[in-house]
């Protein structure tokens, strides 16, 4: 198997063994394959790509076909220990339903999400006057299936004001690394956020 | 609900007038018989005395006997899912686009199984059987039989071919009934239950729809009490007529238009009578006579009853997932976007109770136009889905 990639190794590491997922827009099922390959995990990628659906049964991996923008409401309260939302929360059409919804079916949530706040993105839109394209956004404005783009001190008031606890938090830079200066500036310099969130207000925020 | 190919689309008509046997077909296939003379106790409380099924077989059974797919049959279907009889045969089986080597349910590694239900009017034993008490066909006289009673006996043709354990059971329509059936019958004697087009339960319009078919056969004056056997005719008006509406429930609004739209038959004027005018008109009452030909009324009664009883959570007050309690199968469950007939939402509730269940479920939702008939159809997505899935069970089981 292929080394994961480095923001689903992060999550991959945020996931205890022997637990019981749901991972929202999972692709051809990289995180799932290796998480039960490797760790015991068990669960369910939600996709609706018809080639990675495919793609996600040739790796073994238990796929339901579905748009996220339809709910969960097919998944039980508390039906799984952690739901994950990996790079897909700015394309959905109801970002803070789907949240409150993961919070509903899962214990935990990983949520996951390109940062409109880093630099690269501002200096596009403030000096160049252009709308960003960036490593993380890479599509233009007319055919971007990124509808809902957020930084990182938006999502957190967004937790904030509906009672979302955020446990844990990474930042990772356009290498996909966590550097001195994204824990310094993360809404400067991180390009992708990761989140660890829970329903009830728990421990402080982290930073890792 | 049917074994249809025998409409859409040319190149199928093509397929089914074969010069010689195509490549990745099964080719020539023999139906086999096995007579069980044990007592059936069934779930109706009757008894059959004995029973005969037919049944097909393609590929290989593995010295591991681990490699064994069966596949359940819809309303119309039989034992005959893919190649031919001979070599002449216009049409292959059934199931002929998805069956064979290199094909999604691949003969080349898989040993497939295909029995014909009881009940049904292909070989195995039903309504048009001798009943032994009286010397004469049964009639409606043949005890009502159910899915439930499906699975028991195809379970005994896999000890009869010495089959502990399937790979996989696979159906479609009311063979995906039979499929959710084994799973919480049987669970130790299957490993994956590939669930297509079908629904936990028919809704009051379905019951309806097989309500008015029955209803047409039985009101013919020609049905004589189902005993139309002894009197050297059979009700063709009212079983034509309860295919031609069940035909229309198989196809989409969509698929009928592309079809046919508003086109006259042969290009010509309205006769402003009451004769064919339209092409949908021709079309349907083809089906009707042809299906007259290769099928018994009282068949068609008794497997349309079958469809509407069927209904596992009524046991358990509804709950799905609590009828699925004994399961320990992987599941696959495929529907089709234009199929109103059992619709994706339908399916959606059998993987809503797989997972409250915590079973591995994987559900496609395939986008197509052909309506419930879709099940039957090369449909490149379908043919994807069911490939990949199928090819994983055989890896899992050596074959």
């Amino acid at each position: 198997m292929s080394a994961l990639r480095p923001d689903l190794a992060i999550i991959a590491g945020w996931i205890r063994p022997g637990s019981r997922i749901l991972d929202l827009g999972c692709g051809e099922g990289d995180l799932l394959a290796h998480l039960r390959a490797e760790h015991g995990v068990s669960g369910y990628g939600v996709e609706i790509d018809e080639a990675r659906v495919v793609a996600a049964i040739r790796r073994g991996v238990p796929v339901i076909q579905q748009d996220l923008d339809g709910g969960l409401r097919n998944f039980g309260d508390q039906s799984v220990d952690t739901v994950v939302l990996s790079l897909t929360l700015q394309a959905s059409k109801f970002p803070l339903d789907l949240l409150l919804e993961m919070l509903r079916v899962g214990r935990e949530v990983i949520v996951t999400f390109p940062n409109m706040g880093h630099w690269h993105a501002r200096w596009q839109l403030a000096v160049q006057g252009r709308m960003p394209v960036t490593d993380a956004l890479p599509h233009a404005w007319y055919d971007t299936p990124n509808i809902h783009l957020c930084t990182i001190r938006d999502f957190e008031s967004l937790c904030r004001e509906n009672g979302v606890a955020v446990h844990q938090r990474v930042v990772l830079n356009d290498q996909r690394r966590q550097t001195w200066l994204n824990r310094l500036l993360p809404n400067l310099f991180g390009e992708v956020a990761l989140y660890r969130c829970a329903r009830v207000a728990a421990s402080p925020l982290r930073e890792e | 609900m049917r074994d249809g190919i025998r409409l859409v689309t040319p190149q199928l008509i093509k397929s089914a007038m074969p010069v010689e046997i195509p490549e990745h077909s099964v080719g020539l296939v023999t139906p086999r018989s096995v007579a069980f003379n044990a007592p059936l106790l069934l779930e109706c409380g009757r008894t059959l005395p004995a029973y005969t099924l037919v049944y097909e077989c393609y590929g290989a059974l593995n010295a591991a006997r681990s490699n064994a797919i069966l596949l359940c049959h819809a309303l119309s279907g039989d034992h005959h899912a893919a190649g031919y009889h001979h070599p002449e045969e216009r049409k292959p089986g059934w199931w002929e686009h998805l069956v064979g080597p290199g094909k999604p349910i691949d003969t080349s590694r898989f040993f497939v199984v295909c029995a014909n239900l009881i009940g049904s009017c292909k070989g195995s034993t039903g309504p048009a059987s001798i009943n032994p008490e009286t010397g004469t066909p049964w009639g409606l006289d043949f005890p009502m039989v159910t899915v439930r009673d499906w699975v028991q006996t195809q379970a005994q043709l896999a000890d009869h071919l010495g089959i502990d354990c399937w790979a996989a059971v696979v159906g479609g329509s009311l063979g995906g009934m039979q499929v959710m059936q084994w799973a919480m019958d049987l669970p130790d004697r299957l490993r994956h239950a590939v669930v297509i087009a079908a629904a936990p339960r028919l809704t009051a319009q379905n019951i309806a729809f097989n309500e008015v078919a029955r209803q047409a056969i039985m009101t013919d004056p020609d049905f004589h009490g189902g005993r139309y056997y002894a009197q050297n005719t059979k009700p063709r008006r009212g079983l034509a007529l309860a295919r031609m509406i069940g035909h229309i429930t198989y196809l989409s609004d969509d698929a009928m238009r592309k079809k046919f739209g508003r086109d006259t038959r042969g290009g010509k004027a309205f006769s402003f009578g009451f004769d064919v005018d339209f092409e949908v008109e021709s079309y349907l009452r083809h089906q009707g006579s042809s299906f007259v030909e290769r099928f018994d009324a009282n068949s068609y009664l008794y497997i349309t009853k079958a469809l509407d009883y069927f209904d596992p959570a009524a046991a358990h007050e509804g709950n799905l997932a609590a009828a699925f309690a004994p399961a320990t199968a992987q599941f696959l469950v495929i529907s089709f976007t234009s199929d109103w007939r059992f619709s994706p939402a339908r399916s959606r509730e059998i993987v809503q109770a797989l997972y409250t269940r915590n079973l591995q479920v994987t559900y496609a939702e395939i986008a197509s136009h052909q309506g419930h008939d879709s099940f039957l159809l090369p449909i490149p997505q379908y043919v994807e889905v069911l490939g990949a899935y199928l090819a994983r069970v055989a890896d899992e089981v050596g074959a």
